[in-house]
């Protein structure tokens, strides 16, 4: 292996990597909240790749510009999930545990159905003319850098220093941790548990939501666009350990690292051979993934 | 009157626990309530801080009924609650659980104001705030989760059993700062096994039986009931 190709592995795992953490870390946060698996999660961002592309087609901006409006409409989605699923599920007197599984799988199955109901089935993808990052490369001394992932990364890096101070600096951040270690206690201070949950499901699709609007950049959007990446977040979520915001970013940056590993090295068709291979070792070492505390 | 319990009963799962209970707290009293392992004192505290719910009865604060609602408005309405087994936030420092306590408050100093009060109260709380709440001793436990009830600046102190598992010698300082904390203007309802002691520093007391008061009076007049001085005092 040259440098020059070693060099390109990291860069594009690097990148991907970075996407993949920013999938993965509402999903993380959401489990260390409440231990709840939100198995709808890679729908919220299918959701939010159909939200850039109709602000791009119907309001005619960039997909750049219509982030924010994915990101406060996943928002929506998240405490909505919460208020009118989860919350409900969470008062189940028996079987807890599958209760949920099933409520938020059935919420996946539900939001699968209406999307591919609504755009049907197509893939589409954001006009090339209003895209103004679409397809550009940057090359840098050989080493060949998409730009839209280029942004994506520099924008899930300004995501992660984002809520490491919300988590940290705010007292939003302390209700959350505060909730996190025994939601009930959190009212003997006054505090709210299900305002704090609906928060968090809020905050946790938004995340997703900007991973969202970040892939339909540079990704086809259809209603099933979501499983593979669906299945690549459990995975990050696991090796970082479930709950850790740290461990998704660092799990997303390796889980990135391989695939580009296993793409140059293997057949295209073996592409994820990678990432499961270094899930399993991994968790073969450390059942609790790198950063649980499970 | 600052609190007024009337008829209040609550149940676990058909289970009476506590029945009809009616039980008054004059604002800067400190009143005291004891009784057997299982006589339902923890369930009284529980359902007037809204953690449990009544079945039937009335409880009102300051003039407003409150039974039904849930405990962070409860909290906010004056009361706070130091249930028996703490409740800390175990892996949050010492400093994050007291600000937690003041979470309701905007301004900075009604933030920081009560932590002066606190920090005098428990001056070795100050030595370990940057500690884990779960690394300090059961006594040092007991002093945290008061005075982050007391970061809520409350009119109403409700401790339930705060001299459980303490090492004797910081069970005195809890009981000083109990009347410290009335001192300061805060009513406390405290429940406790260590009849004499509390007893002590208590104005009036109540002494439950399976879930009813079954003697109520000064705190003399309980010390002097034969009842009480055959079944807890040994005499
Ligand atoms: N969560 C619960 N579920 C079912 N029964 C309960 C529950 N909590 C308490 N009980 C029952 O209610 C009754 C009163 O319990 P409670 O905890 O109020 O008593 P207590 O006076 O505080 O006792 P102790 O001195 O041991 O703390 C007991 O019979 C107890 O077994
Ligand atoms: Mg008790």
């Amino acid at each position: 292996m040259t440098a020059q190709i070693f060099l390109q592995i990291v860069a594009s795992g690097l990148l991907m990597g970075l996407i993949y953490a920013l999938i993965a870390v509402g999903l993380s946060l959401i489990f260390g909240l409440m231990d709840v698996v939100n198995f709808a999660h890679g729908e919220f961002m299918m959701l939010a790749m159909y939200a850039v592309f109709g602000a791009v087609v119907i309001i005619g901006i960039d997909p750049l510009m219509a982030m924010p409006l994915a990101v406060a409409a996943l928002f929506v989605v998240g405490a909505t999930a919460y208020l009118g699923v989860v919350q409900h599920a969470m008062r189940a007197k028996a079987n807890i545990g599958m209760v949920q599984i099933f409520a938020t799988f059935g919420l996946a199955v539900l939001i699968r159905g209406v999307s591919q109901f609504l755009f049907t089935s197509d893939y589409r993808n954001v006009p090339a003319e209003r895209n103004l990052l679409g397809g550009k490369t940057i090359e840098l001394g050989g080493v060949f850098l998409p730009l839209p992932q280029l942004v994506g990364a520099g924008i899930s890096v300004l995501a992660f220093v984002g809520l490491w101070l919300l988590i940290t600096r705010t007292d939003f951040g302390k209700a959350l941790e505060a909730t996190r270690e025994d939601a009930g206690a959190v009212a003997l201070v006054g505090i709210d548990k299900n305002r704090v949950f609906t928060l968090g499901w809020g905050l946790g699709a938004s995340l997703v939501g900007l991973a969202g609007a970040i892939l339909a950049i540079f990704y086809y959007i259809h209603p099933d666009v979501a499983a593979p990446f669906a299945l690549i977040a459990y995975v990050t979520v696991a090796l970082g350990g479930f709950g850790s915001v740290f461990g998704a970013l660092v799990a997303g940056i390796m889980v990135g690292l391989a695939e580009a590993l296993t793409a140059t090295i293997l057949p295209p068709a073996l592409k994820s051979v990678g990432i499961y291979a270094l899930y399993l070792g991994v968790l073969f070492i450390r059942p609790k993934g790198l950063f649980g505390s499970l | 009157m600052l609190l007024e319990v009337r008829d209040l009963t609550t149940a676990y799962q058909g289970l009476v626990a506590i029945h009809g209970i009616s039980l008054d707290v004059k604002a800067g009293e400190i009143v005291a309530v004891a009784g057997a392992n299982g006589a339902g004192k923890s369930t009284l505290l529980k359902t007037i801080a809204g953690a449990e719910r009544s079945r039937s009865g009335t409880v009102t604060f300051d003039g407003r009924r409150i039974e039904g609602e849930p405990g962070h408005l409860i909290t906010k309405a004056g009361i706070a609650y130091v249930p028996e087994n703490r409740r800390l936030f175990p892996r949050l420092s010492v400093r994050d659980n007291l600000r937690l306590g003041s979470y309701l408050f905007r301004g900075k100093a009604d933030r920081e104001e009560p932590l002066t009060g606190v920090f005098k109260l428990f001056p070795r709380l100050e030595e370990r705030l940057p500690q884990r709440a779960e690394t300090l001793s059961g006594g040092e436990q007991q002093m945290l989760a008061i005075s982050r009830a007391l970061m809520t600046r409350p009119r109403l102190l409700m401790l339930d059993e705060p001299s459980q598992g303490i090492a004797p010698k910081l069970v005195d300082e809890i009981f000083d700062a109990v009347v410290a904390i009335r001192e300061a203007g805060t009513t406390v309802l405290i429940v406790e096994q260590r009849l004499s002691e509390v007893l002590a520093i208590a104005d009036r007391g109540y002494v439950l039986q399976t879930g009813r008061v079954v003697i109520t009076g000064s705190a003399q007049e309980i010390l002097d009931h034969t009842d009480v001085r055959k079944a807890y005092l040994g005499v």
